[in-house]
């Protein structure tokens, strides 16, 4: 990160302090490639009050929230950008009690489009709770300000 | 046993502590299901625009799915999703939201769901999930 440049720093700031992230009590933990966020177990964010299971959601918002910044980690500049689809695979229900990972890569930036793959884990990338492949839009010449997912 | 298991899926995701933390609550009307996420800021994913978060609107569309699939098979147990994706057609703005889920295909274990997202106009829809679902063998 320290050799992140500017405008990516602010991105980061930013994107921590993005209001649903904030709610869920997520936060990044890289700006790199792999982009790293996370997200520490708490009872709001059960799905299934049975077991404790966290709820799908908090996984597809990590993930989604993790792609972006996957994104903006391989542009030169800070563009807006968009999410055009998601995919989630559920591997395993997550584990009560254990934080929550995110860690996403963009493996391709054209002109208009990127691609980003991404793992949800507990700790163990090998054991993954759910995988993600993802599409964004990239709005160059778009309004500036700061690019946080979806547009 | 918990009492959310009633097969009502207004009260299951009641019990949900994720769906109160989004706001988001199901109706039954004219016989079939509604989900309602009126707008707070906890839901922003863009402060600029501003528009919701991707991972708000997925979350929204994947209740709906559950919501319809505990609905339709009057099941006791909430189902498992296997995969979802989630198609962003519009910015979701900061406006209340509403979804809706229809099952494509039910087989024995796996259902097949579709739901739809929608703000001020049904027929302008947000964003569209296509997904499976695990349920308990009947």
């Amino acid at each position: 990160m320290s050799d992140a440049p500017e405008w990516l720093k602010h991105a980061k700031k930013h994107m921590n302090l993005t209001p649903y992230l904030a709610g869920i009590g997520g936060e990044i933990v890289e700006v790199g490639t792999p982009a790293i966020a996370r997200v520490p177990y708490s009872d709001k964010l059960v799905g299934d009050p049975e077991t404790g299971v966290v709820h799908g959601g908090v996984i597809t918002g990590l993930l989604d929230h993790t792609s972006g910044l996957a994104v903006m980690v391989k542009l030169r500049e800070p563009m807006p950008i968009a999410t055009l689809d998601l995919r989630i695979d559920y591997m395993r229900p997550a584990k009560p009690h254990q934080d929550i990972f995110a860690e996403c890569v963009c493996v391709r930036v054209t002109h208009e489009v990127a691609f980003v793959r991404g793992t949800a884990h507990q700790g163990d990338a090998n054991d993954p709770i759910a995988l993600c492949t993802g599409a964004f839009m990239i709005i160059r010449g778009g309004v500036h300000g700061i690019p946080v997912t979806p547009a | 046993m918990s009492d959310y298991r009633t097969g009502n899926p207004a009260k299951l995701i009641e019990a949900i502590p994720y769906c109160r933390h989004l706001g988001i609550t199901a109706s039954v009307k004219d016989g079939s299901l509604l989900l309602t996420m009126p707008f707070v800021q906890r839901l922003i994913g863009n402060p600029v625009l501003p528009a919701l978060h991707g991972g708000v609107i997925g979350s929204l569309l994947e209740t709906a799915a559950i919501a319809q699939v505990i609905f339709e098979t009057r099941g006791e147990k909430l189902p498992k999703p296997v995969d979802i994706t989630v198609d962003y057609l519009r910015s979701g703005r900061a406006l209340d939201s509403y979804a809706r889920a229809r099952i494509a295909r039910q087989g024995r274990r796996v259902v097949n769901v579709h739901a739809e997202m929608w703000q001020e106009d049904e027929s302008k829809p947000v964003a569209a999930l296509r997904g499976h679902l695990l349920i308990a063998a009947s």
